[in-house]
């Protein structure tokens, strides 16, 4: 059992983090829940921490004391990851955000873990450096990123935020301070904790440092918008641009009725609406020339794939009037219900075309409405289950069902329950499901050797 | 309805570099892009060929490397394009070059309406549309944020009001009000009116402007459309008309490039930035008061 706060507890926080510590009520109704909502809980109190001295301090006395402990970084997550759902501290690294060092002989970035994913982008490439990692939300912080390992729209041509961190500075929940790996490129020393922790959704240890992998930053890019007739012809155009083994960073796919949504949020026009179903690739190099070659011979495969045309998104100001639309959809589609639930399935990519075909199909048998967008080129789907005018109860029940369609549907194409968004308190159920047993089991014995008393982020993900 | 749309290949990025010594542009190396302001009245050519009939052309000033500038209006729906390219231009400053547009505009042909953007992001000046109009001597606004053809109702208003006001020079202005406002068939120069909606000043002005006119559309007032990889291909050099100094009215080599302009740039320079920065502390409701007061007592608001 978890010791509830007292006032004792909370005097001990103010001596090691003076003047960053509020507690009840002081504690804004913001920290109760994350961007969907799914789940709140109020902390018992809220920590804002700078160092890893700090957080050593906070995690030794919790686990001395056995009160429970979540960190929150912009709490711009989807699935509850950072609800203090048993209470006790929370602890907030958005105050951690110093980039620490650009180290340019070994191509890394050292980072604390609050700063934002944006200032991140910027920072970097303003310096001419690239950290490819490209989630829609750019108010996440690196930290939740790690957290989550979230991947983003180049993960088709540079993977996904597990390929950028090659060192972490981790606070185990007795306090313990580890590094682990480094600025090393190669690593085959012993298990890979520093992977283990990465989309470990902060319950295995606190990241309170980071060592970033960093590219040089292409010198171009420029993306494609290919409108096609039907859903179907644009999503299976898809395998044959990958078979084509054109390398674009990115192959979105986009609906008429969600471009719509995004307008209406945003107060502005998208380029093109003529059609019902878009794909937009990226392609990026070094030069002028092998960007023209790669995207006229893309544009080109598009049209014989049945593209009605091919639109070029090439300068600054055409590529924000499509990239701000698609950067918006999920606040657009939450802007346009009035509560929503996601799925955030992964699929083998050969069967995008096919699950999407079965979306539809979700829909009428559960009469539920089920907008969506993807990342077509990494068969990672994002589904929004909208209540609109539904009754709670009923909502439930229909979203029960539709999640069990969806995720059995997924699952038997070999896909997996999260891409990118993570398991968190939401999707605990269905991973436990599609895991087993024996898998649960095995996650479940890692997390008691780092967390013997299951104070950190307790009841989220294996447990 | 002709339109002609006057465009400029201006720096690719936004990070262009001047140089300290001379004062100038930095343009070598620096990849290139029609200037984004001229989209804005490229669309508002394309949607209103598109809603009313008629064709839009498109019109530049610049060395070879312009017909690029070109070949993306074709490739956004333009039918045809023609690039001034004279190295007797070059050095032209906003009353050369608007001078040389006008002598271009003369040979490319008859136009209702002459489109530009507010401003190009490399002179920034917003001189050269307006000057243009002058040197042709048609009407102009600028700053436009929206414009039809006026409908009948509205062009017998201001006739009334008018009453025997001048008409532009030419003769065709009762023909139009008979074919009414969708009077596509009306040949160049036929004195229709365009009903026109315009910031001026921080008003918003709506009036009718006879035909052939020159409009310069504000910033954002559309979503220009994306060039197209299939109309791309289809373009042929036919398309891509090419003018020197010897194809013009005015052969005078004075009156254009370097010797045709009387501007002088004695010194760039970025400006001063303002330091006057203060920081409040103080709770919503007070910071929100008080922010309030300043922007009252400024009358910013």
């Amino acid at each position: 059992m978890y010791h509830n706060i007292e006032e004792r507890d909370i005097r001990a926080l103010r001596d090691i983090a003076p003047g960053r510590v509020l507690a009840g009520a002081e504690i804004g109704g913001d920290y109760g829940h994350d961007e969907l909502g799914g789940i709140s809980r109020m902390p018992d109190v809220l920590v804002k921490v700078l160092t890893t001295e700090e957080v050593s301090a906070v995690m030794a006395y919790a686990y001395a004391n056995d009160i429970p402990v979540t960190v929150r970084g912009a709490g711009t997550g989807l699935v509850g990851g950072c609800i203090a759902v048993e209470g006790g501290i929370l602890l907030e690294t958005t105050a951690m955000n110093r980039i620490l060092e650009l180290d340019e002989d070994n191509l890394t970035l050292t980072v604390q873990p609050g700063v934002l994913l944006m200032d991140l982008a910027a920072y970097v490439e303003e310096r001419d450096y690239f950290y490819p990692p490209d989630p829609g939300e750019k108010t996440a912080t690196i930290g939740g990123n790690i957290s989550t390992n979230a991947g983003g729209m180049r993960a088709v041509k540079y993977g996904v935020t597990r390929d950028y961190v090659r060192g972490l500075t981790v606070v185990l929940p007795d306090g313990g301070i580890v590094k682990l790996g480094g600025k090393v490129v190669k690593n085959s020393s012993g298990y890979a904790l520093k992977d283990l922790m990465i989309g470990s959704e902060g319950t295995l240890g606190v990241i309170t440092e980071a060592i970033l992998k960093l590219l040089p930053l292409p010198a171009l890019s420029v993306s494609l918008l290919a409108p096609f007739e039907t859903m179907e012809s644009a999503i299976e155009a898809v395998p044959a641009i990958i078979r084509s083994k054109a390398v674009p960073t990115a192959i979105e796919y986009l609906s008429r009725e969600t471009i719509l949504f995004a307008e209406e949020y945003l107060g502005k026009q998208f380029p093109d609406k003529s059609s019902d179903a878009y794909l937009l690739l990226t392609v990026d190099g070094s030069s002028r020339a092998a960007v023209d070659g790669e995207t006229e011979s893309l544009a080109e495969l598009c049209l014989s794939l049945g593209a009605k045309d091919v639109y070029i998104v090439d300068t600054e100001e055409r590529k924000s009037s499509v990239w701000t639309a698609r950067g918006a959809f999920l606040e657009a589609i939450k802007a346009s219900t009035t509560e929503m639930d996601e799925c955030d399935v992964v699929v083998p990519r050969s069967r995008v075309a096919e699950f999407i075909r079965y979306t539809k199909q979700v829909a009428e048998e559960t009469g539920l409405r089920l907008p969506g967008f993807g990342h077509a080129g990494d068969g990672n789907l994002h589904i929004y289950l909208c209540r609109d005018e539904l009754e709670k109860e009923e909502f439930e029940a229909r979203l029960a069902k539709a999640f069990d369609l969806l995720y059995g549907r997924a699952a038997g194409m070999g896909g997996l329950v999260s891409g990118e968004h993570g398991i968190g308190w939401a999707k605990k159920g269905y991973l436990a499901r599609q895991s087993g047993d024996r898998l649960i089991g095995l996650m479940s014995g890692i997390k008691t050797v780092f967390d013997p008393k299951n104070i950190l982020n307790p009841g989220k993900v294996c447990r | 309805m002709k339109i002609l749309a006057c465009v400029k290949q201006v720096p690719g990025t936004n990070r262009v570099e001047i140089d300290p010594v001379t004062g100038v542009l930095k343009r070598d190396g620096v990849s290139s892009k029609l200037n984004p302001y001229d989209l804005y009245s490229l669309e508002t050519g394309f949607q209103l060929a598109e809603q009313y009939g008629g064709e839009v052309y498109t019109l530049t000033m610049g060395p070879d490397q312009a017909k690029t500038a070109i070949r993306e209006t074709l490739a956004m729906g333009a039918s045809g394009g023609t690039v001034i390219s004279d190295r007797r231009f070059a050095g032209a400053d906003v009353l050369a070059t608007s001078y040389t547009l006008a002598q271009g505009v003369k040979r490319a042909g008859e136009f209702d309406l002459i489109l530009c953007g507010k401003q190009t992001t490399d002179g920034d000046t917003a001189q050269v549309g307006p000057e243009l109009a002058e040197h042709l001597g048609i009407p102009h606004v600028t700053n436009v944020l929206e414009v039809r053809p006026a409908k009948r109702e509205e062009d017998g208003d201001m006739q009334q009001k008018e009453q025997d006001a001048r008409v532009s020079g030419t003769e065709g202005a009762s023909g139009a009000d008979e074919k009414g406002p969708d009077g596509a068939g009306n040949g160049p120069g036929a004195g229709r009116r365009l009903w026109v909606r315009a910031l001026r000043d921080g008003l918003i002005v709506e009036q009718l402007v006879t035909t052939p006119c020159l409009l310069c559309m504000e910033d954002g007032v559309n979503t220009p459309r994306l060039p197209s990889f299939r109309r791309q291909k289809a373009i042929t050099e036919e398309q891509i008309g090419v003018m020197n100094l010897d194809d013009m009215e005015d052969r005078n080599e004075k009156a254009y490039g370097l010797s045709g302009s009387p501007t002088q740039v004695v010194r760039m320079f970025p400006p001063q930035k303002r330091d006057g920065k203060e920081l409040w502390n103080g709770t919503e409701e007070e910071s929100a008061e008080r922010i309030f007061e300043l922007l009252r007592e400024r009358k910013m608001i």
